[in-house]
């Protein structure tokens, strides 16, 4: 018999720091396969952020860096602009890259820097233990908004793919999602999109996927799956939200 | 013929995979690992496709599958 | 080639770090440093280099960091505002011990303060700055050619101790225009890169960053920091004495005022007043060694800075204060006179007798 499915060549052999049935462990194999798919493993240089992500560097085969919450994308920045020739991505959550990190998303994609950013929409700050993030919904309970996101006091949730869609140095853009056999292999196609686009040189370009925090949600992995269906996707709308003529004729 | 195979030292037992599997091969076991999760079997084995999907939903790349 | 040209202080920082090699600048103008950026991106492209005009100072930082994990020569430029920005990202340089070049061109603060020249970032340069136990090789040119020679020796003492090294500077050395040799650079050391990042071709995957998982980690690397910073300590203390051999009294002072005072001290020896000078050069680490000789010797002590007073805390350290050490200061971009730092010495010392 065949193997006919593993652990991909991109990741290493150290298990995942995550939480039982927490999804960012989906979206870490994703990259892993797109990595070995693409033959790219020994030119790429990782960059991890801080939040439940921040061990990243252990689990990829790749050269990692890892530096302050928030600032992978301008690490990455200067990582790519020494080494141009090389595949640089970054892993982020959504308070590290749409809370803390603003400036640099919105930056990076203006300048069309050629990396790869993945962003990791849960909906809330998983690391220090369940807080408000800048994706928190309208009316949803964290430790920081125990009667719901008050929109009046909190205002509204940050749809960061949308606004990066909107800056001209971003060429590829998609929301994809990690619950559903179908959703994942939508979104490990916009992943390895993603990359190509860098390795083609053409621009910017942003993956976010909408993940599960089960811990903090205080639900079951698979009702943390309906959760994200129920609630995330009417909100942050799946699909490519960006493709530029040049990447369409990759 | 296919064979799924849990690798026991990554499983958190989350349960993804049993909801994931069309067939209802695989379920939580008795024997616990280093970390104490009762992790997941393959108590149908015969059942087994090969469709991936258990392994495709997996957060801890605990399940390898043969064809 | 060597050539002798009239540059202004942070035109001359520019070009140092473009003879040093330096391949990557990343920056956000602020006054008085703006020169620096503004030259490089006239002329580091035209020796094979970028510039890179950040979205704000902490993306600087940032960038510096992620350049310097490839083993490029990198460097940032800022001032006062700018550098506390920074700090966040100085702390994690320090910690990936990264070696990344700083210059502050230090105004005036609290807040935003004003363009002229201070020296009230003396604790932020010294003594961290930022978050945990890290110290920056710091140094402090007091002229054009100083501004020249430490850019360029700042690269090499990064690349050896693997530290961030800032130029500390003010707006007065960085505005002035003097004439410098622009000295061809030597040839530097050569530097281990068995550490940096650029793809893990037929090598294991290496990691670049500063998490320590366990507490028990977490010491051993703080105590190998702290084994760095000892032989750093030990081995760069730098310092200039001018009349300091026989004097009864010495002021310390560095980078402008350190330059001011040696007029000072040539006008008080007219007078028939022992007066020295100690002027420090690394300010970090602070050159205890130029007290031993005088602390046994010297009668008094004036430091002379722009600040409320933030270097005398180590002057009295390093005498261990067995002599009396007194502080005079300007603030707010202010510049004291030759005339007035003499009359303060002579104050408080009561020497205004013992003049012929
Ligand atoms: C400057 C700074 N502020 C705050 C923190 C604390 N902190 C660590 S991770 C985190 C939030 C992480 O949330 P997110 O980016 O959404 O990632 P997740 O953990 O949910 O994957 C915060 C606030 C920090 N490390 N540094
Ligand atoms: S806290 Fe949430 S996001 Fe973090 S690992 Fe656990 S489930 Fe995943």
């Amino acid at each position: 018999m065949e193997k006919v499915f593993g652990r991909p060549k991109g990741l290493t052999e150290v298990p995942f720091s995550f939480c039982p049935g927490c999804t960012h462990g989906i979206i870490m194999r994703l990259i892993g396969e797109v990595l070995e798919e693409l033959d790219i493993i020994e030119d790429t240089i990782g960059v991890s952020p801080v939040g439940c992500a921040g061990f990243s560097q252990d689990f990829f085969t790749c050269d990692f860096v890892g530096g302050p919450h928030g600032r992978a994308q301008a690490i990455g920045t200067g990582i790519k602009r020494a080494l141009p020739d090389k595949i640089v991505f970054t892993y982020q959550g959504d308070g590290d890259i749409a809370g803390i990190g603003t400036q640099h998303a919105i930056h990076t994609a203006a300048r069309g820097e050629r990396i790869t950013s993945i962003m990791v929409n849960n909906a809330i700050y998983g690391m220090t233990g369940g807080q408000m993030a800048p994706t928190t919904l309208a009316g949803m309970k964290t430790s920081t908004s125990p009667h719901g996101r008050d929109l009046v006091i909190n205002g509204h949730p940050i749809d960061l793919p949308k606004t990066i869609a909107t800056l001209d140095g971003a060429v590829y853009v998609a929301s994809v999602s990690a619950d559903s056999p179908k959703n994942i292999i939508q979104a490990k196609k916009a992943i390895k999109k993603a990359f190509q686009v860098q390795q083609a040189g053409l621009g910017f370009s942003f993956v976010s996927v909408l993940s599960t925090c089960p811990t903090n949600w205080g639900l079951s992995p698979q009702d943390s799956l309906q959760w994200l269906r129920d609630n995330m996707m009417p909100v942050y709308k799946l699909g490519e939200l960006k493709v530029t003529e040049e990447v369409k004729n990759l | 013929m296919a064979k799924v195979k849990i690798l026991p030292e990554y499983c958190k037992s989350c349960r993804l995979c049993i909801e994931a599997c069309p067939k209802g091969v695989l379920k939580i076991g008795d024997k616990a690992n280093a970390k104490g999760y009762y992790t997941v079997i393959a108590a149908d084995e015969e059942k087994c496709n090969g469709c991936t999907l258990c392994a495709i939903v997996c957060p801890d790349v605990a399940i390898e599958v043969y064809k | 080639m060597s050539k002798r040209v009239l540059m202004k202080g942070n035109e001359v920082i520019g070009q140092a770090a473009i003879e040093a090699g330096c391949k990557l600048f990343f920056g956000y103008p602020i006054t008085p440093s703006t020169e620096i950026i503004e030259y490089l991106s006239k002329y580091l492209p035209k020796a094979g280099g970028t510039v890179l005009q950040a979205e704000d100072e902490i993306g600087a930082i940032n960038m510096c960091y992620g350049a310097a994990c490839t083993g490029t020569r990198v460097m940032t430029a800022s001032s006062s505002p700018g550098m506390s920005l920074k700090q966040e990202g100085i702390s994690y340089c320090a910690a990936a011990e990264l070696p990344v070049v700083l210059v502050n061109v230090n105004r005036t603060g609290p807040g935003l303060g004003g363009l002229g020249p201070a020296q009230s970032d003396y604790f932020q340069s010294t003594k961290g700055g930022g978050h945990g136990d890290y110290r920056l090789i710091v140094l402090a040119p007091s002229k054009s050619q100083e501004l020249y020679d430490m850019t360029l020796e700042a690269f090499d003492l990064a690349e050896k101790y693997r530290n961030p090294v800032l130029l500390l500077t003010d707006g007065f050395l960085g505005q002035m225009m003097e004439p410098v040799e622009l000295k061809e650079k030597p040839a530097s050391p050569e530097v281990d890169k068995s550490w940096i990042v650029d793809g893990a071709k037929g090598r294991k995957k290496r990691i670049i960053a500063s998490y320590s998982l366990t507490n028990e980690i977490g010491e051993a690397n703080n105590l190998r920091w702290e084994a760095k910073y000892k032989d750093i300590k030990e081995k760069e203390q730098r310092w200039e004495e001018f009349y300091a051999e026989d004097a009864d009294y010495l002021i310390v002072s560095y980078g402008t005022t350190g330059r001011i005072s040696k007029s000072v001290v040539l006008n008080a020896r007219k007078k028939g007043i022992k007066l020295g000078l100690i002027r420090p050069i690394s300010l970090w680490p602070f050159p205890e060694k130029a007290f031993i000789p005088y602390k046994d010797k010297v009668k008094g002590i004036v430091t002379v800075e722009l600040n409320t007073g933030q270097m005398i805390e180590d002057v009295k350290l390093a005498v261990e204060c067995k002599v009396p050490v007194h502080l005079y200061r300007r603030q707010g971009g202010m510049l004291p006179t030759e005339d007035e730092i003499l009359a303060n010495v002579e104050k408080v010392f009561n020497l205004a007798s013992e003049e012929v």
